[in-house]
C-alpha cells in the first residue's frame, strides 16, 4: 500500500514535470513495443515533428486489448488503440468508445477495406506453414490436408486472435459444411494450443508437421536467420485474412493529436517499418516496396467476413468446431 | 512482553485479512453489478476435465513421492544434496519452458520415442489426458517429495534408535512411525497439489489434444478476454475457489497431527535396510532423477544454443524480476510464518487461518488480475503500480507453499517446546530469535527458495499492468517467442531458470545451514 501511495506521488510529480508537452497515450499489444518491434521506430519517426510524447502502454495480446478498453470505458487514459483485428472489431464498436477517424489516405489491401472508426495498419494471411525438407507432398486445400497424415497444430480461437482466424476461414470457406471440414480435420490436428507462440514452438520443435500462422512467417526465417527451410502451403479455396486496425477513442483529451496520429499510421514512416519488425503486410505498399522474399508466398484468392459477419457466425462456428473436435 | 504477544494476536487475523480481501474481494469486484449467471453445459464439461486431472495429477504425484522420499531420507550417496536440490528444478520452470523440456523427451520426436522407434515399436502419443497427468507429475513430483522429506527429517532420530535397539522389524517401523508422518503429512501435500492443478489452464490446454481438454481457468480466459462477460467470469472464478475450498475441507477430514514428542533435533544417522530394500530405494531415486532430470537437460541444451542471440534489453528485465521476487518473497514468508505459529498454537480463529493460507492457490490469476485493475484503476495508473502490484500478487500466490511447507513443523515446534519457553519465561522477539527461527530454519528457507523462484517464473498480472518498459523476464520470454525468436526464448528461459534456481538454491542452503 505504501508502495503504491509513492508510485502515486511519483507519478504526479512526473506529471507535472511534463505538463508542458501534449501526451498521445496509444494502446497496444505486446509484441508490438517490444524493443524488437515496430514500436520504438514509430515513436522516434512521429516525436519527430508533433511537438509531443507518444507513450505506448502494452496490454497483453489483441483479444486483451479490447478487454481493457472495456474495463477503462470512458475514463481511459488512452487516446488510440492499435491492434485489434476484424475478427473482433465488431464488439469494439458495439461498446461505443471509439469515434469515427475521418481519415482519407487509401490502403492497397487485395481485397476493399474501409471503416467509419478504424484504419487498417499491417494485414495478413493465414496460411500453414511446414518445413520443405520435411514435408514433400504439399496439400492444395483443406480437404488435400484431411486426407492426408499431416500432423498440426493450431490455435484455440477461444483464446487466440489466430484460432479465431482460422474458425472464420473455415466458415468463411465453407459455410453450412465447415462441420464436416472440422470433422474430417480431427484426425489430423495434433493439439490446440493457448496462443500463437506455444502452437509455433511446438511446430520448430518438430510436434508438427506444419503450424497455423501466416504466408510471411518464412519471409522471418529467410530475411532475419538466413534459412530458407520454411514454406506457406497455398491453398485452392483462398486464405482467410487478419487486418490489424487502430481507432481513436471518443473521450480522447487529444483529438487533433490522435488525428494526427492516425493520419500518421498511413505514411511512409510508419509503413516502411512493419514488414521486418511485425512481420506483416503494410497497409499501404512502402515507396521502396516490400523486402527481398518478403512475398513469395501470394494466394490467388482472400477471404475476409465483414466485420458484423464474422460477429454473428462466431458463437455457432465455435460450437461446431468444439463438438467436431471433443469426439 | 505483553506488547509483543498483542502484536503476535493481532497479526494473524490481519494477514487473513488481506488474503480474503486479495482473493475473494477481487473476484467480488469483477463479478459486481453483473447480471446473473448460470453455468452452461460446456462448463460442466470443463469443471470435470479440470476436477478428474487435478485429483489423477495429485495422487500420482503423492504416491510416487513416498518411496522417493524414503529412499532419499535413508540413504546416503555422494551428490545427494545436489539431487535432492536439482530435482526441486521442475516445479521452478515456467510451464511452457517445462511443455518444451517435456517434450523433447516424451513428445513425437523425442528421445523415447527414438528409442521405441529403433526397437521397432510404434511411437506413442503423450498429447491427452495421460500427457496432462504426465506433465502435471513431472511439476509437482519434486514438491510432493521434498515436503515428505521434511515429513522423515522432522522424526526424532531417536525414535529410529530406539525402534532399531528394540529390534523392531520393517512392517512395524512403517506402522509406528512412518505412517503416522505420512498420515499427517500426505492430506496437506495432496490438497496443495490438487489446487495448483485446479488452476491450470497452459499445460493442459497444450497437451490436452483438444477443446476436449478444457479447464475452468481457459472459461474464465474466454469470459474476460474475448467475451469481456465478467460476471461469467467471476462466477466461474467462484467455482473454482469452492472446488480447492472443497479439497482443503477434505484434507482436513483425514489429516492427523503426529505426535512423536520432543527429541534432541538431530537428523536421522540410522542404519538404512540393506537386501532388496535397497534395491527398491535405489530404483526409486534413479526413475525419478531420470524422468525429472532428462526434460531440464533438454530446457538447458536448447538454451545454451540461444545465449548467444539474446537482444539487450535483458539484464533490466533480469534485475526487475529478482527485485519484485526478493520482495515478495519477504512478504510471503512473513506472512506465512505469523499464520502457521498462530495455527499451531491454535489462537482463535486457527481453522479458518488455515484456510485462508490455502485460498489463494485455487484463485484464477486472471480474475486476481483484473479484480486488482479494476480496483486501483481510479486511483492510479498501471503501469505507475506494476511492480508493487507484481510483488504483492506474487507474495500472495506463494503464501499457501510457504505456509503448508512451515505448518507440519511449527506444529512440532509448538509441541515439544511451547512449555519449555514458557518454563524459561521466553517469549517475544526472544523466543522468536533462539527458539521459533532456529527450529523453523530448514522449513523457513525452503519456503523462501520456493516463494523467490515461484516469483521469479510467474506471468499471471504483470501482463495487465507492465509499461512500456516494465517487462518481468517470464514477459521478456513471452515476447521473444511471441516474435518467432524461439531459439533467443530459450537463451532468456535458460537465464531465467538459472536465476530462479539461483535464489531457491540460496534460500535453500542458507536454512538448511542453518538448522540445528
Amino acid at each position: 500500500m505504501k508502495a503504491s501511495i509513492l508510485a502515486l506521488g511519483f507519478a504526479c510529480l512526473a506529471n507535472m514535470a511534463a505538463a508542458d508537452t501534449p501526451v498521445l497515450t496509444v494502446l497496444t499489444y505486446d509484441s508490438f513495443v517490444a524493443e524488437w518491434g515496430p514500436g520504438p521506430a514509430v515513436e522516434k519517426a512521429f516525436e519527430a515533428d508533433c511537438g509531443c510524447d507518444l507513450k505506448f502502454v502494452p496490454a497483453g495480446d489483441g483479444a486483451a486489448l479490447l478487454s481493457r478498453v472495456q474495463m477503462e470505458g470512458a475514463a481511459s487514459e488512452a487516446d488510440v488503440v492499435l491492434g485489434i483485428d476484424t475478427s473482433l472489431t465488431a464488439a469494439a464498436k458495439a461498446t461505443g468508445l471509439f469515434a469515427p477517424h475521418g481519415q482519407t489516405w487509401a490502403n492497397n489491401l487485395p481485397v476493399p477495406y474501409a471503416d467509419a472508426d478504424f484504419v487498417p495498419y499491417d494485414w495478413g494471411w493465414f496460411a500453414m506453414v511446414y518445413d520443405k525438407t520435411k514435408v514433400t507432398t504439399v496439400p492444395k486445400s483443406f480437404g488435400e490436408l484431411a486426407a492426408s497424415d499431416l500432423r498440426i497444430v493450431i490455435q484455440d480461437p477461444r483464446s487466440s486472435t489466430p484460432g479465431l482466424g482460422l474458425l472464420l476461414w473455415v466458415k468463411a470457406a465453407y459455410g453450412d459444411k465447415a462441420k464436416d471440414v472440422w470433422t474430417a480435420l480431427a484426425d489430423n490436428i495434433v493439439t490446440v494450443t493457448p496462443g500463437w507462440s506455444e502452437a509455433y514452438g511446438l511446430f520448430t520443435e518438430g510436434e508438427a508437421d506444419m503450424v497455423l500462422s501466416y504466408t510471411t512467417s518464412p519471409a522471418y526465417h529467410l530475411i532475419a536467420e538466413q534459412d530458407d527451410s520454411k514454406a506457406a502451403a497455398l491453398f485452392d479455396e483462398g486464405h482467410y485474412m487478419q487486418v490489424e486496425v487502430a481507432g481513436k477513442l471518443a473521450a480522447t483529451d487529444q483529438p487533433e493529436l490522435a488525428d494526427k496520429f492516425l493520419a500518421f499510421i498511413g505514411s511512409d514512416a510508419f509503413q516502411s517499418t512493419i514488414a521486418t519488425t511485425n512481420w506483416m503486410y503494410p497497409a499501404v505498399t512502402p515507396k521502396d516496396g516490400l523486402p527481398e522474399g518478403f512475398d513469395r508466398f501470394r494466394p490467388a484468392k482472400s477471404l475476409l467476413l465483414p466485420a458484423d459477419e464474422a460477429a454473428a457466425v462466431r458463437d455457432a462456428a465455435l460450437a461446431e468446431w468444439q463438438a467436431a473436435l471433443s469426439k | 512482553m505483553r506488547g509483543v504477544a498483542g502484536v503476535a494476536s493481532v497479526a494473524a487475523p490481519a494477514v487473513a485479512l488481506c488474503v480474503v480481501l486479495l482473493t475473494l474481494g477481487t473476484a467480488l469486484v469483477v463479478g459486481a453489478g453483473a447480471g446473473r449467471f448460470w453455468p452452461q453445459p460446456a462448463d460442466w464439461a470443463a469443471l470435470r476435465f479440470t476436477l478428474v486431472q487435478a485429483a489423477l495429477s495429485s495422487a500420482l504425484s503423492c504416491l510416487l513421492a513416498v518411496p522417493v522420499a524414503r529412499g532419499l531420507a535413508r540413504r546416503r550417496f555422494a551428490g545427494r544434496g545436489a539431487l535432492i536440490s536439482l530435482m526441486g528444478a521442475p516445479f521452478l520452470l515456467p510451464v511452457i519452458v517445462a511443455v518444451l523440456g517435456l517434450l523433447a523427451v516424451f513428445g513425437r520426436g523425442g528421445v523415447v520415442n527414438d528409442a521405441l522407434a529403433l526397437l521397432g515399436l510404434p511411437r506413442l502419443s503423450i498429447y491427452g489426458m495421460h500427457g496432462v497427468v504426465l506433465a502435471h507429475v513431472f511439476l509437482n513430483l519434486p514438491l510432493a517429495t521434498r515436503m515428505l522429506l521434511m515429513g522423515w527429517q522432522a522424526i526424532p532420530a531417536e525414535r529410529f534408535r530406539l525402534a532399531a535397539s528394540l529390534g523392531m522389524p520393517a512392517p512395524a517401523l512403517f506402522r509406528h512411525l512412518e505412517w503416522p508422518m505420512l498420515r499427517a503429512v500426505l492430506p496437506g501435500a495432496a490438497v496443495v497439489i490438487f489446487a495448483i492443478c485446479l488452476a491450470s489452464f497452459a499445460v493442459a490446454l497444450t497437451l490436452g489434444g483438444g477443446p476436449g481438454a478444457t479447464t475452468v481457468e481457459l472459461a474464465i480466459y474466454q469470459a474476460l478476454r474475448f467475451d469481456y462477460d465478467p460476471a461469467r467470469a467471476a462466477a466461474l472464478a467462484l467455482i473454482q475457489f469452492a472446488l480447492g475450498a472443497g479439497a482443503v475441507a477434505l484434507g482436513w477430514a483425514v489429516l492427523a497431527a503426529p505426535a512423536f514428542g520432543a527429541g534432541l533435533g538431530r537428523r536421522i544417522d540410522l542404519l538404512p535396510p540393506k537386501g532388496w530394500r535397497r534395491v527398491v530405494d535405489g530404483l526409486a531415486i534413479s526413475l525419478a532423477a531420470g524422468f525429472l532430470l532428462l526434460p531440464l537437460g533438454a530446457v538447458v541444451l536448447r538454451g545454451l544454443g540461444g545465449l548467444g542471440d539474446l537482444p539487450a534489453g535483458l539484464g533490466m528485465a533480469v534485475m526487475r524480476s529478482v527485485g519484485v521476487a526478493l520482495a515478495s518473497t519477504a512478504v510471503t514468508m512473513a506472512a506465512a510464518l505469523v499464520l502457521a505459529l498462530a495455527v499451531a498454537r491454535r489462537a482463535k480463529g486457527a481453522r479458518a487461518f488455515d484456510a485462508v493460507a490455502v485460498l489463494p492457490l485455487a484463485v484464477s490469476g486472471l480474475v486476481l488480475g483484473t479484480g486488482l485493475f479494476l480496483t486501483l484503476r481510479p486511483w492510479v495508473r498501471a503501469e505507475d503500480v506494476a511492480l508493487p502490484v507484481t510483488v504483492m500478487v506474487n507474495a500472495l500466490l506463494s503464501l499457501p507453499y510457504a505456509y503448508r511447507l512451515l505448518l507440519p513443523e511449527a506444529r512440532v515446534l509448538h509441541a515439544d517446546y511451547d512449555r519449555l519457553a514458557a518454563s524459561l519465561g521466553l517469549s517475544g522477539v526472544a523466543r522468536l530469535r533462539w527458539v521459533t527461527l532456529p527450529r523453523l530454519a530448514r522449513p523457513l528457507g525452503f519456503g523462501a527458495g520456493v516463494a523467490a523462484a515461484l516469483s521469479m517464473g510467474d506471468l499471471g498480472v504483470i501482463t495487465l499492468f507492465a509499461g512500456e518498459s516494465g517487462a518481468t523476464l517470464p514477459l521478456y520470454v513471452h515476447r521473444l517467442m511471441g516474435a518467432y525468436r524461439m531459439e533467443a526464448a530459450a537463451g532468456a528461459a535458460l537465464v531465467l531458470v538459472a536465476a530462479s534456481f539461483a535464489l531457491f538454491a540460496l534460500f535453500d542452503g542458507m536454512g538448511r545451514r542453518a538448522a540445528p
